[in-house]
């Protein structure tokens, strides 16, 4: 049976890259006060649904979709949760 | 020769590349839209600058999934010329034919300048009507133009001599003070192993017509027609 199924995808860049918008990020909650606040990462944060029959093939479409497409695996890293919405 | 120049929607640099391709330089050109994936008369294959398909997602991410990307791999496998400039270099990583990635630059500015260049080789096309070692000076304009690649990239690209073009002052020196975007190892240009794609931020054919000021960057095109005529 057909399920259909949300991904909650997160995006970041790998440690190894440089992340000048969250050094930005971070002088500016410095000027707020916050000087206890350190290591801002940005990142994306990505929805779809997608329907499948399994969780086990959602999870492997999602994968190549995260590798090809929505991350860069050269600098990003990506995970995403799946949860189902409704059966079909 | 003829070019073909890919037009993406939101492409903007791709008119200049056919100005110096056709206007100035007198040869056949011909616009390739991104849908078309029919490029079997083209020579030269440019990816041209500007932000395809809005630069969503990241830099060149979607323009890498158009079927006139997939053909210009095609035309890359053959041995033809395939030249990626700013966006077009963008794209050219996202896609794989050139190693690394472009990210935001190190100061986060938009950077709209003029920045010496250091020739590291003269034995490609590209290069040929330049020394190696020669400083020439090349506009940029770009927003993502921070040259990533792990240390192992790296090295590879080094040991094999992939590196084309690298921000210096105008004496030839590389270090950090004249790297505008954060670029690892100040690289601005690279090419793969055969050395007929090349990826470059800087902007050569803004810099190929006297009336517009500079012309360093003619050398890369005329270099391209006469190993053609050699051939």
């Amino acid at each position: 049976m057909t399920q259909t199924y949300q991904a909650q995808i997160y995006v970041t860049l790998r440690p190894s890259v440089l992340d000048p918008a969250g050094v930005a990020v971070q002088s500016g909650l410095k000027h707020m006060g916050y000087e206890n606040v350190d290591s801002i990462r940005i990142g994306k944060y990505i929805e779809l649904t997608v329907s499948a029959e399994t969780e086990a093939a959602a999870t492997e479409q999602l994968n190549v979709i995260c590798d090809r497409l929505l991350a860069n695996p050269i600098i990003e890293n990506y995970r995403f949760d799946l949860k189902v919405l409704s059966a079909a | 020769m003829k070019f073909g120049v890919i037009v993406f929607p939101g492409s903007n640099c791709d008119r200049d590349m056919a100005w110096v391709t056709q206007g100035l330089l007198g040869q056949p050109t011909r616009m390739v839209w991104h849908e078309d994936s029919d490029i079997d008369d083209i020579d030269v294959m440019i990816v041209p600058g500007g932000f395809s398909y809005g630069d969503y997602l990241r830099c060149g991410a979607i323009a890498r999934f158009s079927p006139a990307m997939q053909a210009t791999v095609k035309h890359a496998s053959q041995g033809k010329y395939v030249l990626g400039v700013c966006n077009g270099f963008q794209i050219l990583t996202e896609i794989g034919l050139l190693p690394g990635a472009l990210t935001r630059n190190r100061g986060l500015h938009f950077i709209c300048d003029r920045t010496p260049l250091r020739v590291e080789r003269n034995d490609l096309p590209w290069t040929r009507n330049y020394e190696t070692n020669q400083v020439i000076t090349i506009p940029i304009a770009h927003g993502e133009g921070c040259y990533f690649a792990d240390d192992d990239t790296l090295k590879s690209l080094e040991d094999n001599n992939q590196v084309i073009f690298r921000y210096s002052d105008v004496n030839g020196e590389i270090n950090d003070r004249v790297n505008p975007n954060g670029s690892r190892n100040n690289i601005a240009g690279i090419c793969n192993r055969e050395g007929n794609v090349l990826g470059m931020m800087p902007h050569p054919e803004r810099s190929a017509d006297i009336a517009i000021g500079g012309i360093d960057g003619m050398g890369l095109f005329t270099g391209l027609l006469e190993m053609a005529m050699i051939d």
